[in-house]
């Protein structure tokens, strides 16, 4: 069975997973402490570590959340740079669905988003 | 011969930790939630297993993108609580069973589920905030060894959730072979409904999760039988977490008593819901 489209979803595969190899290593590297100073202390020399395509390297400076996804980022991998830039995952949701953070929290307490 | 004797299935949400790390459990935000979770806990308090099998996903902590496990057993006697950028929790290491996993291992593997072994694994919230539902203030230790069995749930193909029922039914029949008398409790946890990325963010359908906490009791064949397109769809994209109960219930009897329940909108991105099961018709 191949993958399912589901519009407005990501489901991080095979392929995403191939492509996103390098990125979502970098992201990985950002859980330890030694490693998360390195790379503030030096973005892009940091970032020299990891064969990022020259999107996604840009992605990854530019924090453009999105592209990064697009890119082969999984959201789980995406989100430990976010952690490091002191945002929450309702802010990446507010990113993701053109709301501020306080509009997409506010969207949850009132019982979430629906579709269909 | 060791026995399930009652079965766990709740969200694992990183914040339900959080808020009980900080404190913040009587904020208005937590109260509802953490008022809801009291009479499981009380009832629990009082059903000390002898050892928990818990079933959850790793969320890129501890397992490597290189090798992407299906489904794993942690035999190791200490499992360290993982460091997820925002720290590592402020929560007891997690204490083994390795003569039951190692039986679990060869039990499954005869049975034909080809599992990874995990000797070595480093646990995420995806298990300690399980641990902090079922027991807010473990002191030192938590009440009981913990065999943790990890699914990948993040990287599609996941396995379906007939599978994870099936490796369930398998699992209840490795638990009874074993010779030693134990009380075994089994948590299924993840979901409920949630997605965290793409247009659909923040997505939350309580119909279907209401739907999937009556069914998981006396109809989980059913929930056995959706694909995972289904679940996708349905509970979103992180929501097709909730195939890990599936697992917790295949491992218990056909017929089950319900003891508590709770069901709460939002615990940050996500519907947290807690269901507990007695072991017995
Ligand atoms: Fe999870």
């Amino acid at each position: 069975m191949t993958k399912p489209e589901i519009p407005g979803t990501y489901l991080f595969g095979i392929e995403d997973s191939r492509q996103g190899f390098a990125l979502n290593s970098f992201c990985a590297s950002l859980t330890s402490v030694d490693d998360r100073k390195r790379f503030l202390d030096d973005e892009a020399a940091y970032l020299g570590r990891y064969e990022l395509t020259a999107e996604q390297r840009q992605a990854v400076l530019d924090r453009d959340w999105v592209t990064m996804l697009d890119l082969g980022g999984s959201i789980f991998y995406v989100y430990k740079l976010a952690m490091v830039d002191g945002k929450s995952m309702q802010y990446l949701g507010g990113v993701f669905t053109g709301m501020t953070t306080e509009e997409f929290q506010a969207a949850l307490e009132a019982g979430g988003r629906h579709f269909g | 011969m060791a026995e399930v004797t009652w079965g766990l299935t709740t969200s694992h949400v990183p914040s339900i930790g959080a808020a009980m790390d900080r404190d913040r459990t009587e904020d208005p935000y937590w109260k509802p939630l953490f008022d809801g979770y009291r009479p499981a806990r009380e009832w629990m308090a009082e059903h000390t297993p002898d050892v928990i099998i818990l079933i959850y996903n790793d969320h890129a902590n501890a397992i490597p993108l290189a090798i992407v496990p299906t489904f794993a057993v942690g035999t190791a006697a200490r499992f360290q609580v993982a460091d997820e950028v925002w720290g590592t929790r402020p929560v007891t290491d997690v204490i083994g069973h390795p003569a039951l996993a190692a039986h679990l291992v060869e039990s499954l593997v005869d049975d034909e589920f080809d599992i990874t072994v995990a000797h070595q694994l480093e646990v995420d919230h995806g298990l300690t905030v399980p641990l902090s539902v079922y027991c807010p203030t473990p002191g030192d230790a938590w009440p009981a060894p913990v065999i943790p069995i990890v699914v990948n749930v993040i990287q599609y193909p996941q396995p379906t959730a007939a599978r994870c029922y099936a490796l369930g039914k398998a699992l209840g029949r490795a638990i009874r072979s074993y010779p030693e008398h134990l009380k075994v409790a089994v948590f299924g946890t993840g979901g409920m409904s949630h997605q965290l990325a793409g247009e659909r963010a923040g997505l939350i359908n309580e119909e279907f999760d209401r739907m999937f906490l009556a069914k998981i009791q006396d109809d989980p064949q059913s929930l056995a039988d959706l694909s995972r397109e289904e679940y996708v769809r349905e509970a979103g994209s992180e929501g097709i977490e909730m195939i890990m109960w599936l697992i917790m219930r295949g491992a218990m009897d056909d017929e089950i008593t319900r003891i508590a329940e709770t069901y709460h909108v939002p615990a940050s991105n996500t519907a947290a819901a807690l269901a507990l099961f007695e072991n017995r018709a």
